[in-house]
């Protein structure tokens, strides 16, 4: 089922990410395309196959929770757009 | 100091150690090659003064005894292995000026055996790319050229960087990452070896993530052997990596051998596919030859559902990228661009313009397959398939050891011959099933074309037999005699 331009939009907003008109026109019979091309998945029978969420059979562990590395705040906040008073500083958010 | 540019690590190693000539000279030739090759546009950061220093410090080490594996030997490392203090983007505007406060574990581990680094090596943006052409400092250009043709070429991706420095020989070795292909691919258009090891064998902390249930880092060399020494020093538990593998790392040099006695070869029918050349077909045939000769027995496996495993590929590994790359916001590191609505529009205004095409359609596909009312109908759907490819891989290795194939479906390409992004991703068609399964796999060069361009030949290996990988990888190096270097024009 072909995506329709509002649904693309729709799409870019989740994603964050600002979208022209002919950049939206560009892309739209490209990701039409692609999604046509992966649909041919439904082709498979995968009655009652588990679907696949990690390849090597591996127990997630636990680590204690404590601290292993830290105070290198002003190491990390040097690479921040904007920081100030020891923070990420962010346009303002309530008037 | 050409020569000392040509030898292969094990060489340089070897010359190292009894003597012959000094880490500071091995250093100092790399670093003079890296800077007369710009043109290639290999590296984005060189480091020479860091090359010099593991040097010195080899050097230092020599008259006192104890040296590490890898002391004096330099290696460029891929742009997405953060590195302390210097420039890690992941060939990406959004990260521009990111100075990583911490060192990546496998680079780290590098570092550890002694090894220096030459600098930080173009790729396509984020790992996602065949040609190295999404990457935002321009596109490597592979030392390689058709026959009577001055005509750019790519090295592949996404590790492309990676693959143009080992074949140009301005690195002796490399680090790359492989997704669906990022080793093996470029590994294959550039006339050299790489290898991918067992998913958890190499820790991907401080990897810039792209699809974590597929990245995988691996070496790039001129030779098996060269790989296996590298290999060796990346792999290792790493309690930072929920999907590290807490297991010992075989000594995989030492044990290293042609001799394929018992061994039985997989040969998979679906992997002969319409409107591969028919060289490359050729080359698999003689690859068979090669490996009977080393006293393999070739048998015919069957991969099912071999055609799946690409659009499989790309619901899996964008809907995976689509959250990972949900971090580059403008906020914490890396570009930001203010928009005109407050915290929302400065998002997309930076997401917007730090991404490129390539990027920006995998995120949207990824976020289109895991959005409500689809999820199940595309992801979900994705993730059965993937077991079933799998499952194809288990019960092939019943029947054989190893698995060989070409490693991809044509030769280099020329940079900007290839438009439709459907037409690049099919350039993983033989790389991408071992990807979703987790399988170690390498290419190793086979031959070259009728236009004088290296095609790779790929073996497949069961989980956790890197060595299996390695083994038939030398028995073919040592038939095939691939000799062809590309003439310097750059």
């Amino acid at each position: 089922m072909p995506v329709s331009p509002e649904q693309v939009r729709h799409i870019a907003k989740l994603a964050r990410i600002r979208m022209s008109d002919e950049e939206l026109d560009r892309l739209l019979p490209e990701l039409n395309n692609i999604l046509g091309w992966v649909e041919q998945l439904e082709e498979v029978d995968t009655d009652g196959v588990e679907p696949l969420t990690a390849v090597i059979d591996l127990k997630l562990r636990l680590r204690d929770d404590v601290v292993t590395e830290g105070n290198i705040r002003d190491e990390v906040l040097a690479n921040a757009p904007e920081a100030q008073h020891g923070f990420f500083a962010v346009p303002k958010v309530i008037e | 100091m050409t020569e000392l540019i040509s030898k292969t690590i094990a060489e340089l190693r070897d010359g190292f150690r009894s003597g012959e000539f000094r880490a500071r000279e091995i250093a100092e030739s790399f670093n003079a090659a890296v800077a007369a090759a710009r043109t290639l546009n290999a590296y984005t950061v060189e480091t020479p003064e860091d090359a010099r220093s593991a040097a010195d410090a080899a050097d230092k080490a020599r008259g006192s005894g104890e040296l590490l594996p890898l002391a004096g030997i330099p290696l460029g490392i891929k742009d997405l292995f953060a590195t302390h203090g210097v420039d890690t983007t992941a060939g990406s505007r959004i990260l521009k000026g990111f100075r990583p406060p911490y060192e990546s574990t496998v680079s780290g581990n590098l570092r550890k055996a002694g090894a220096g680094m030459l600098g930080k090596l173009n790729m396509d943006e984020f790992a996602m790319g065949s040609s190295n052409e999404t990457s935002t400092y321009g596109p490597v250009i592979s030392p390689w050229r058709r026959k009577g043709s001055n005509v750019g070429l790519t090295p592949g991706g996404s590790s492309g960087g990676s693959a143009c420095a080992v074949a140009a020989q301005i690195a002796p070795g490399a680090t790359g990452t492989d997704t669906g292909g990022s080793i093996r691919q470029p590994a294959a258009f550039a006339g050299i070896c790489g290898i991918k090891p067992t998913y958890g064998r190499c820790s991907r902390w401080g990897i810039v993530a792209f699809a974590s249930s597929l990245d995988q880092a691996g070496p790039m060399a001129k030779s098996v052997r060269d790989c296996a020494i590298l290999l060796e020093a990346m792999a290792g538990f790493d309690p930072k990596d929920s999907t590290s593998l807490d297991l010992p790392v075989p000594n995989w040099e030492a044990s290293l051998s042609g001799d394929l006695r018992g061994k039985r070869v997989g040969i998979p029918k679906e992997y002969r596919i319409e409107g591969v050349p028919l060289e490359i077909d050729a080359l698999w045939d003689r690859g068979i030859e090669w490996l009977k000769d080393a006293g393999a027995t070739p048998v015919e496996i069957s991969l099912p559902h071999t055609k799946y495993a690409l659009p499989t590929y790309y619901i899996i590994a964008p809907a995976e990228a689509s959250s990972n790359l949900a971090r580059y916001d403008g906020v914490r590191y890396g570009l930001r661009v203010t928009g005109s609505d407050g915290l929302d529009g400065m998002y997309s205004a930076t997401r917007s313009e730090g991404f490129g095409a390539e990027v920006k359609r995998r995120i949207m596909i990824g976020t289109y397959v895991l959005s409500a009312g689809f999820y199940d109908a595309y992801f979900t759907k994705a993730q059965k398939v993937r077991a079933l490819i799998k499952r194809d891989f288990r019960k092939a290795f019943e029947q054989c050891d190893v698995i060989l194939t070409p490693t991809a479906p044509s030769a280099a390409f020329g940079i900007g011959e290839t438009t439709d992004p459907l037409a690049m991703y099919l350039n993983d068609v033989f790389a991408v099933p071992a990807s979703l399964a987790g399988l170690p796999a390498m290419s190793v060069p086979g031959g070259v074309d009728d236009q004088g361009l290296p095609l790779g030949l790929h073996l497949i290996g069961k989980e956790l037999d890197e060595q299996g990988v390695l083994n038939a990888g030398l028995a073919i190096e040592e038939r095939a005699q691939f000799t062809a270097r590309p003439e310097k024009w750059w």
